[in-house]
């Protein structure tokens, strides 16, 4: 048994409404490579936030001993000085600069006025060689792909002395070439001495380079596997870690609707990355919707799901579209205009709620009515009092709270704003909603009322796609059930084949089989 | 009322009060010759620019903050030629008129194409005719005449943009616009009602009794008093007529069509609005279109009251009407601000204008304190709106 270099003791973090971290304990030996899984919302980047010092000490509960040391870290830099580095799952680089100004970038060489670029290119070329970069550090990042962008990262980690190295989903956007070559670069690190912690949701690769694995699962510590055996761990072992939970009654049932007719179809779908036309956000999926019923698809983070909906609704995201969609059974020529797929009656719920869904500033009645504005005008003059009847008439329905339909939206609590958005798309009277993570970061009351909203729309007839990062409510709400994985859809199951385990295995067998 | 409730009114008028104030605090300085009949009609005259232009950079705020700095400049090339069409080349006033309107939907769909469709940054679009229609308006006046502009123009264009409707001689008391303020006054009155009984009919929120009459009383006085001075001034001026209707006619554009509020949503979040299907590019270029005519006709107003088109006509209007907009809380970042309250922002700064001239001030302290008044409004805004959070 190695030195614990760090321990985390019984970390409690809330946020308003919401239990994100419950007592974990966390501990890590020095020199090993510790994996941290769980579902997504299980907490392990809160808890990583919590290590790095981004929630400062005191808006946590807990201890984090590094070094023998009690840390009480208030800001990141506090938590580099002593090593503890940690590399987002977004990249944090700026495109327009050279990869040394970015590796030093907030921690630059030279004096405090002038900054001694001969040092800081000599020294950047050093890391990159050590990555196993042949680029040299003057070149600007935009130029090189994303895999050498993601060990510009870990250089940039190593410039800053780093002992201890987080890595947050190093490898979701890299292909299996880069992620592998990645992966044994951790473990040359590991010869060398260092200690990182990986979290990932690619369970093949905890099991390749990882030394002990720990599970979260809603916010708590579940157990913490040791990978030193005979045999590496078995998916199927972790798996059950992560998803063994209860499920009673989270889901309300939905009365018996007769499934009707296919209404939309796609067939073929692909679709480009906007920036990097060469990569398929969506890769040749095909899939249907019947009358009355609710499509629940389910991926990873990353995995093609918003780029789907989005790109079916009016073409609003991505480039070079090719493949076909159908209506009733009639392919439709849909220009690259949301109006035009309002028109066709089909509606978008975003994920982003705050981002693209819903203007803050504006009130719940003009929020609710802006999608079919002209139901509620003639000759484009507003009917101030029809408008105000139909925000009172959602209020209603969905049980939105609120004093006023007048209240500002940005007012609101979380699920009482993913309410107001369903509102509106509800008034544009669509027969087809396209539901992007419709429960995310709303508690546990207000999403059963969601899901409730949800078997109304199924019961009125309307064909519900439900995307969802979260297995137990695609299993819990849907009829059907499309898995996506890296772009494409790799599975298709009726709700009452469809487990949890088989789910996983589903999309960890097509990730090995593209590794 | 309540301490509390009394509060919320104050906030939710802190402008309108702060105009009462600045209005007294004037009357005191210049011992009265601020509500003086002419002081009335001057104060109309001398701002209708800010009204007009002000109503268009309203329009361009709401969509993001997005400015036109090229306004002021465009004043002084359609000036110049207003000149050449009227005074050069002797044109008739009604072909003249609509020339300068086609120049200004012309500009404005050059404009307009550039930042809605070519994606160029507004600032920048425009700071390129900022920079070059001075210049051009100038050469143009300087090779027409010797003394670089151009006078007088024809009569009958200064009385459609610079005259006074059933004009009587300054002592005769002008019953027409008397009539025409008691009659708004009426109206003013029954909207309000009216609405209240609408709204109270079909069981929605609507003001008390003593809100809704507090309300219409102290706009029908103001009103009223507005008009009798003016009645007292020799009539209507022509230039409270285009004001008025342009004030109005976006009032109803902003608050009642859906026009108006795709303005808003594209201001307050320009993604949410094109996934609600809102043609955001669209209103980005009407914007700029719509900017750029309004310009057209402030240039009228301009050129009527002066007389003359010369080169520093036009300068520094593209700030005048930001600042009435932004002192009326129009949101420096968009989706955000009403007509009124660009009505009374530059009314304050109208009023400000006025009393500082009657009082002689030194022009470059006139600068000085217009510069420290327009921070201290908004940071007194900012500050009353972060209090009641």
């Amino acid at each position: 048994m190695g030195k614990i270099l760090l321990e985390m003791r019984n970390i409690t973090k809330t946020f308003p409404g919401v239990k994100a971290l419950d007592n974990v304990c966390f501990q890590v030996e020095e020199g090993e490579i510790h994996a941290l899984v769980g579902e997504n919302g299980a907490g392990k980047s809160t808890l990583m936030n919590v290590l790095s010092g981004i929630y400062p000490h005191g808006t946590y509960t807990g201890d984090i001993i590094y070094d023998g040391q009690v840390c009480r870290f208030s800001t990141i830099k506090d938590s580099e000085r002593l090593g503890i580095v940690i590399i987002h799952q977004e990249l944090a680089l700026v495109p327009e600069m050279t990869i040394g100004e970015n590796m030093y970038l907030g921690n630059e060489c030279g004096h405090r006025f002038a900054i001694n670029w001969n040092q800081t290119y000599s020294e950047a070329d050093k890391y990159l060689r050590m990555v196993g970069l042949e680029e040299s550090s003057k070149v600007q990042v935009k130029t090189i792909g994303t895999g050498k962008q993601q060990l510009v990262e870990i250089a940039k980690a190593l410039a800053k002395k780093a002992r201890l190295l987080i890595l947050d989903e190093p490898t979701s956007s890299l292909n299996e070439e880069d992620s592998r070559a990645l992966l044994d670069l951790m473990l040359s690190f590991k010869k060398q001495g260092m200690t990182m912690i990986i979290i990932t949701h690619k369970l093949n690769e905890v099991a390749y380079v990882a030394d002990k694995i720990t599970v979260l699962r809603d916010g708590a510590t579940i157990e913490t596997i040791d990978n030193h055996g005979p045999e590496p761990v078995s998916e199927e072992r972790i798996i059950r870690g992560m998803v063994g939970r209860e499920m009673t009654n989270r889901f309300p049932r939905r009365e018996n609707v007769p499934i009707g007719d296919v209404r939309m179809e796609v067939s073929h779908w692909t679709v480009h990355h906007p920036l990097y036309p060469e990569r398929k956000v969506v890769d040749d999926v095909s899939m249907y919707v019947r009358q009355g019923e609710v499509v629940g698809i389910y991926g990873l983070m990353g995995a093609g799901r918003t780029e789907l909906a989005m790109s079916i609704f009016g073409k609003s995201y991505g480039v070079n579209f090719s493949g076909e969609l159908r209506l009733d059974g009639k392919p439709v020529r849909m220009h690259r205009s949301e109006a035009d797929a309002i028109r066709h009656r089909i509606a978008y719920v975003t994920e982003d709620r705050k981002g693209n869904g819903l203007v803050l500033s504006q009130s719940i009645k003009v929020n609710t009515s802006l999608a079919n504005l002209g139901a509620i005008s003639s000759h484009t003059v507003i009917d101030g009092d029809r408008e105000y009847a139909v925000a009172e008439e959602y209020r209603e329905k969905l049980k939105i709270k609120t004093p006023s339909v007048e209240q500002l939206v940005g007012n609101l609590s979380g699920g009482n704003q993913q309410k107001v958005l369903l509102a509106k798309w509800m008034f544009a009277e669509p027969d087809i909603l396209l539901l992007d993570e419709p429960t995310r970061g709303i508690d546990v009351g207000a999403k059963y009322e969601i899901y409730c909203i949800i078997n109304d729309l199924a019961a009125a007839g309307k064909c519900v796609v439900l995307i969802s990062s979260e297995l137990p409510e695609v299993l819990g709400m849907s009829d059907r059930i499309y898995i996506m994985n890296e772009a494409r859809i790799v599975a298709e199951m009726r709700a009452e084949d469809a487990t949890q385990e088989n789910i996983m295995t589903a999309i960890l067998r097509s990730g090995r089989e593209a590794l | 009322m309540t301490r509390d409730s009394f509060l919320t009114v104050l906030k939710k008028n802190a402008m309108l009060i702060v105009l009462v104030l600045v209005y007294l605090f004037f009357w005191v300085l210049t011992q009265g010759s601020i509500f003086n009949p002419s002081s009335f009609t001057e104060l109309i005259n001398q701002n209708a620019y800010v009204y007009i232009l002000g109503a268009g950079m309203l329009m361009c705020m709401l969509t993001g903050g997005n400015i036109d700095l090229s306004c002021g400049a465009f004043v002084c090339l359609l000036g110049a030629f207003g000149g050449v069409f009227m005074i050069v080349n002797g044109w008739g006033t009604g072909i003249s008129i609509a020339l300068l309107l086609l120049v200004g939907v012309v500009y404005g769909v050059i404009l307009g194409f550039l930042i809605a469709y070519v994606h160029i940054p507004p600032w920048i679009a425009t700071l390129a005719g900022y920079l070059a229609f001075r210049g051009l308006g100038t050469s143009i006046l300087s090779a027409n005449s010797k003394t670089g502009s151009l006078a007088p123009f024809p009569v009958d264009f200064q009385n459609i943009f610079y005259g006074r409707i059933f004009p009587t001689e300054k002592g005769v008391f002008n019953w027409p616009c008397f009539l025409f303020g008691v009659a708004a006054a009426a109206a003013i009155t029954l909207i309000i009602f009216m609405n209240r009984s609408k709204r109270l009919s079909k069981g929605y929120e609507a003001d008390t009794i003593v809100k809704a009459a507090v309300k219409s009383g102290l706009g029908s006085a103001a009103v009223i008093l507005v008009m009798t001075r003016l009645a007292m001034d020799g009539g209507i001026p022509t230039t409270l007529l285009w004001v008025a209707g342009i004030v109005l006619i976006y009032s109803f554009i902003t608050s009642k069509t859906t026009i108006g509020r795709h303005f808003y949503v594209v201001g307050g979040n320009m993604e949410a609005a094109r996934l609600s299907g809102v043609n955001t590019r669209r209103i980005m270029f009407l914007a700029y279109l719509n900017m750029a005519v309004l310009a057209s006709i402030a240039t009228m107003t301009v050129v009527a009251r002066s007389q003359s088109a010369y080169a520093d006509v036009g300068k520094n209007f593209e700030m005048d009407a930001i600042s009435a907009c932004v002192v009326g809380g129009v949101s420096a970042s968009g989706g955000a601000g009403t007509v009124l309250g660009m009505v009374i922002g530059a009314t304050l700064i109208g009023v400000i204008n006025l009393g500082m001239s009657l009082i002689s001030l030194d022009a470059n302290y006139q600068r000085v304190v217009k510069g420290f008044v327009l921070l201290a409004a908004v940071v007194f805004d900012i500050l009353s709106k972060q209090r009641s959070k």
